[in-house]
């Protein structure tokens, strides 16, 4: 189900992935059902947010300040078009919530792609050849672990904005955000895949294909790497929660996505501002939005972790 | 034996070397320190000489070198923004910083292994499931929001704790402790649980899933067969075996509390290291960040390297592994 | 003064301290943002000014009206281009040193040494005599009638301390130390300092031997000041009761301060003026996608942008109706400002089309938008804003909100296309805003505006003495100026304070606060 849209690569990997075992606990736990049922949600509304919003918040010509600050709809001196009320510039809360949803999930999303490919293959090439290459690659992995993620963020990010041209500072941002928070992230895997491929390799159907000459390239994509992915996915998906709340302390510090086109963390910092003003919705609805998406993906992937645990069972 | 702890003495000066290598670049990479240090109006001239003074027309691995032997000395320099000198400034924030860290730590470590074997004990009761539960709202709240919420409820509508800042500042020699004085304890309350939250909702599921998995072995399940008492082996047999990872734990987690504390600072204005980076941050203050990052590396090394030698203390297994 | 063995730093301690403290008026404050230093000749910067204010003080000083005052001047005379300044007498510092003509020359010296920010601002000066004891010559490079208003931020120090602690000069960058004067403080104010944690902590407790005594309303006996950076844990701390006084309190929560039991607001309007402005002067913008040519080169653009903004909706939706929309780049009560020349520049949306029409920008162009996001009332929400009304006529605005150490670098070295800036003007006449802002050499103009009549009228009036001639002159340049359009004003800001109703504290339209008019109950 909800792993699967993670999951890439040939439709082999499809069966294996959600064989029977995990389906059943699937089926069987109302919690994992409601978190993926709400997780999903999350994703596609924001996702479609272009077509289910009923105003594009990141288009400066549609915005009016005299629209400003109103309360929702249902509050006194509210307005129907505006369900949720408008923040301080005129915007439609509900729908800045929902392209700022979309704009946090994906930078989670972009992250946690970068640190799992880049994890797996460093973990994945350092269990399997083992001596030089494992030192190596797993100290740098040290070093990493050495210097805290959102220390890191920070400071990449801080220097990403120096040293960038001052014309593409702008267009650069998220990928600034992105590649910080990915980055600080990719040690994780590398440990779980390497200790995964560790495994894998003393196997005896493993160590045939060796002797009987198949193609290391081929034995990794084919034997190896299958059999990392049920706990990269985990860890996959307790990093997406982890990127998408990095991205919103970053943009809380001020330190990420500018408000002009705002992430959740970046309406948070903006409703902070307001906490004292009375004008609660600006404050309230994008941290609401910000901690159910955050604790539905929790939820999964606390399922996940004690589905793909044997032991537990 | 001595051959793994020389070993990881090594690896530890190695990854110091490495954070001393990206600190110094900060310097090269973030402006022209020149620039920084004096004013708009300053002529070619002057430019030139404080080029000269500092070394900056030096080769770079003259300059790093120089970088080095002065930051082993614990010189790195002045504050661009504040004109003073950049171990001093961290010596008169460290103390803030290492208290809250510490009151946090004790408060995630001594509720979240509690609450873990509890959870861990019982597996399916209510209370359990509640605990679990709230924890994982716990990890699903950033630090600031917790925060935010916590001075909105107990500052500003219940008045009962101040809503920022250190009171109570006693000194003692060099080191301004808060912890000596009522004020103190009441203006740490708010900022050390924000802080600990996530560490301590880590703990409390790490300690649960080694209590489950433990509870499981044959030789617990060898202890019930000759009838020990439940609490001999809960806490006899079970907890003892649960130690290793939960020492790693609170490795990782000291370390995760000085990293977060940038953030519970700022939201509580805690007069704190954390605090200081993030000022230097926006104001391209680059020693104070190079030098932050190192006492931050520094710290994890420190901490890691206790706790490899810990392991080999307690798990004689690994003494024999090497790894 | 550093090693008293306890410190007692809590503020809440200090007003809670049973007996003697029922006795003492102690005002906990705080502000966003803390001194950068002590070192009076150091930062050019209105919070250090401010702050060094309280324990140092010039020859001339404001009231909070913006009246000017003697201070350790007690009177001054101007003929031709020399100005002489009589001394007040039996002054002491802190340390008990009397205060002499040597230590203003020494001061005077230490603010012009090439590393003070303060150079520029007595650049008029070329030579300090002491003609004897307690009367000092000051000469200027030609008739300077407005010398004293430059003075009011110049602080004196002792001659004998700073040069027995190696602090002859405010900064020493080889040297790779902090210069004493950074942390210690030895001044003639109304108040010593106790001790003081940069960005933490700063005590100070009143001077009993100051010279002022009894001849001002204040009667504080300390002062306590932590500064806090997230407005919203500032304003925490005021509804708490842990301080008594904010300085710069958000806009949108004035409301909320007014409501809570025991606390009051106040506000008044400030010299101060908030605007964009638009680089006209370089042949090809840096961050637009018209090349070869600059847009806002032509004048009819720059009008278009000015029309297109709806300043109303700034004051009443960003600002809750605290700023008064402007027509002109500076203040009511600086020597300059008319209603006719202040007249709000009307919003109309059709005519700014038609005019970037007729400029041959129907269809608009992009430009980045540099704004600063910690320095002035609600300033990157006054640019989202912008960028918003702009966006209505085809103007494609990028914004980067920066923090003002970042910012302010930018226009200072010319590498901005378009950005926001306020200026305020403490000597309350328009030289101060011609010379920096609107003469072609003007180290803050970088809009690159350049006209022939505004440069000769800087210049002439920097020496004209005759107030009704040199009104007439400001008059006709800002005439110019508003035919030009090189910048687009937005409105001038009001300051607002917040404090408990035991705090009497008389504002001022330059937001210093002014501890010796300071009355508690």
């Amino acid at each position: 189900m909800e792993p699967s849209t993670q999951a890439v690569k040939p439709p082999g990997f499809f069966k294996r992935l959600i064989d029977n075992d995990i389906a059943w606990s699937f089926f069987h736990s109302p919690t994992a059902m409601i978190a993926a049922f709400i997780t999903i949600t999350c994703i596609a509304c924001t996702m479609f947010a272009p077509w289910i919003a009923p105003f594009d918040p990141f288009d400066p010509a549609q915005i009016s300040l005299w629209d400003g600050k109103l309360p929702p709809s249902w509050v006194e001196g509210g307005q129907a078009q505006y369900i949720l009320g408008t923040d301080n510039q005129g915007r439609d809360m509900l729908s800045t919530i929902l392209y700022g949803g979309r704009l946090s999930i994906l930078v989670g999303l972009a992250a946690v792609c970068m640190g799992m490919v880049l994890g797996v293959t460093l973990g994945v090439l350092s269990g399997y050849f083992g001596g030089l290459t494992d030192t190596i690659i797993m100290r740098i992995a040290d070093i990493q672990l050495t210097i805290p993620g959102i220390l890191l963020a920070i400071l990449i990010n801080g220097i990403g904005r120096t040293i960038l041209p001052l014309e593409m500072r702008e267009d650069f941002a998220i990928f600034v955000v992105i590649f910080a928070i990915g980055l600080s992230d990719w040690p994780q895997f590398a440990r779980v895949a390497r200790g995964a491929t560790l495994v894998e390799s003393q196997k005896e159907y493993v160590q045939a294909a060796r002797v009987i000459g198949l193609p290391q390239r081929l034995i990794i994509l084919r034997h190896v790497l299958p059999n990392t992915l049920r706990p990269v996915l985990v860890i996959a998906t307790i990093g997406l929660a982890l990127a998408i709340i990095s991205e919103a302390t970053l943009s809380f510090l001020g330190q990420g996505i500018p408000p002009t086109t705002p992430s959740l963390g970046t309406l948070i910092r903006v409703g902070n501002e307001y906490l004292f003003s009375g004008l609660w919705w600006i404050t309230l609805f994008p941290a609401i939005a910000l901690v159910v998406l955050v604790f539905s993906v929790n939820l999964l992937g606390d399922w996940m972790r004690d589905a793909l645990n044997p032991k537990l069972r | 034996m001595l051959a793994f702890i020389l070993r990881r003495l090594g690896q530890s000066v190695l990854v110091m070397a490495a954070v001393s290598v990206i600190s110094f670049s900060l310097f090269n990479f973030v402006g022209d320190p020149v620039n920084n240090m004096v004013g708009q109006e300053a002529t070619r001239e002057d430019r030139v000489l404080i080029r000269q003074k500092l070394g900056l027309d030096d080769p770079i691995p003259v300059q790093y070198f120089r970088f080095m032997g002065n930051a082993l000395k614990g010189d790195f320099g002045l504050s661009y923004r504040s004109k003073r000198p950049v171990d001093e400034l961290i010596k008169e924030r460290l103390p803030a910083t290492l208290e809250l860290v510490f009151v946090s730590a004790v408060i995630a470590l001594v509720v979240g292994i509690c609450a873990g074997i509890y959870t861990g004990i019982r597996r399916d009761g209510w209370l359990s499931k509640m605990i679990l539960s709230t924890s994982l709202v716990g990890v699903s709240l950033p630090t600031f929001i917790i925060g935010i919420g916590l001075i909105y409820l107990f500052a500003v509508t219940l008045r009962w704790l101040p809503s920022s800042g250190r009171a109570g500042v006693v000194e003692l020699g060099w080191w301004k402790t808060s912890l000596l004085t009522a004020d103190g304890w009441r203006s740490v309350i708010l900022p050390a649980i924000t802080l600990s939250l996530f560490q301590l909702t880590m703990i409390l599921r790490l300690v649960r899933s080694e209590m489950l998995e433990v509870m499981q072995t044959d030789y617990i399940k060898f202890a019930r067969a000759r009838g020990l008492s439940e609490r001999a082996i809960n806490f006899g047999h079970a907890l003892k075996n649960t130690l290793v990872p939960v020492i790693t734990i609170i490795g990782l987690n000291i370390g995760g509390l000085i990293a977060f504390s940038v953030i519970t600072e700022t939201v509580f204005q805690w007069p704190g290291t954390g605090l200081m980076f993030i000022q230097a941050v926006d104001f391209a203050d680059v020693p104070i960040m190079a030098a932050y990052l190192c006492f931050v590396a520094l710290v994890f090394v420190v901490v890691n390297l206790i706790v490899d030698l810990l392991y080999v203390l307690i798990d004689p297994r690994i003494r024999i592994a090497g790894r | 003064m550093k090693n008293r063995k306890y410190l007692v730093a809590g503020a809440v301690a200090l007003a809670l301290c049973s007996g003697q403290a029922m006795s003492e008026n102690v005002l906990r404050w705080t502000s966003q943002g803390d001194a950068l230093t002590l070192d009076p000749h150091s930062q050019n910067e209105a919070p250090t000014i401010a702050m060094n204010g309280m324990m140092y003080e010039s020859l001339v000083t404001r009231d909070p009206d913006m009246n000017l005052l003697p201070e350790l001047a007690e009177s001054w005379s101007n003929e031709g281009d020399v100005w002489t300044f009589k001394l007040r007498q039996g002054v002491k510092f802190h340390g008990g040193e009397d205060f002499t003509a040597e230590d203003v020359v020494f001061s005077f010296e230490r603010a012009r040494h090439e590393a003070s920010d303060f150079k520029e601002q007595i650049k008029a000066v070329v030579e300090i005599n002491v003609v004897d004891d307690h009367t000092i010559e000051l000469k200027t490079d030609g008739p300077n009638p407005i010398l004293p208003n430059q003075l009011t931020s110049l602080f004196m120090v002792d001659k004998g301390w700073a040069e027995a602690n190696n602090s002859v000069s405010p900064q020493d960058y080889a040297a790779g130390e902090e210069t004493y004067l950074v942390r210690n403080v030895n001044g003639t104010g109304p108040f010593k300092l106790v001790s003081r944690a940069q960005d933490e902590l700063t005590e100070m407790e009143a001077n009993a031997d100051w010279w002022g005594k009894g001849q001002f309303p204040g009667n504080l006996d300390k002062i306590v000041y932590k500064p806090i950076g997230n407005a919203a844990t500032r304003v925490a701390a005021l509804l708490s009761d842990e301080v008594d006084f904010v300085l710069d309190p958000p806009l949108q929560d004035l409301k909320r301060i007014e409501g809570a039991d025991g606390l009051k607001t106040v506000t008044v309007p400030q010299v101060r003026t908030i605007f964009f402005g638009m680089d006209q002067g370089i042949d090809e913008l840096r961050t637009s996608d018209v090349k070869g040519k600059n847009p806002f080169a032509d004048v009819k653009v720059r009008e278009a942008m000015n029309v297109a903004i709806d300043r109303k909706a700034i004051q009443r939706v960003v600002m809750e109706g605290l700023s008064f929309p402007a027509g002109m780049i500076t203040s009511p009560g600086v020597l300059g400002n008319t209603p006719e020349q202040d007249a709000e520049i009307p919003f109309d949306l059709e005519k700014a089309k038609s005019l970037m029409a007729e400029a041959g920008y129907a269809d608009g162009f992009s430009v980045r938008l540099d704004c600063p996001n910690n320095r002035y009332n609600n300033d990157e929400k006054i640019c989202q804003a912008a960028v918003a009304m702009l966006a209505k006529i085809g103007i494609k605005v990028n914004l980067e909100a920066i923090p003002k150490s970042q910012h302010f670098p930018k226009l200072q070295n010319r590498e901005t296309d378009f950005y926001m800036l306020g200026w305020g003007v403490p000597t309350l006449d328009s030289e101060y805003v011609f010379s920096y802002l609107l003469e072609a050499e003007g180290s803050w103009n970088a809009a690159g505006y350049n006209n022939e009549k505004v440069n000769e009228v800087t210049k002439a009036i920097a020496s004209e003495t005759d107030l009704d001639k040199r009104t007439m002159m400001i008059d006709e340049a800002w005439t110019e100026v508003r035919a030009d359009m090189p910048y687009v004003p937005i409105h001038h800001q009001v300051i607002a304070w917040g404090m408990g109703d035991k705090v009497d504290a008389p504002i001022g339209s330059d937001d210093a606060l002014r501890p010796r008019y300071i009355v508690m109950k």
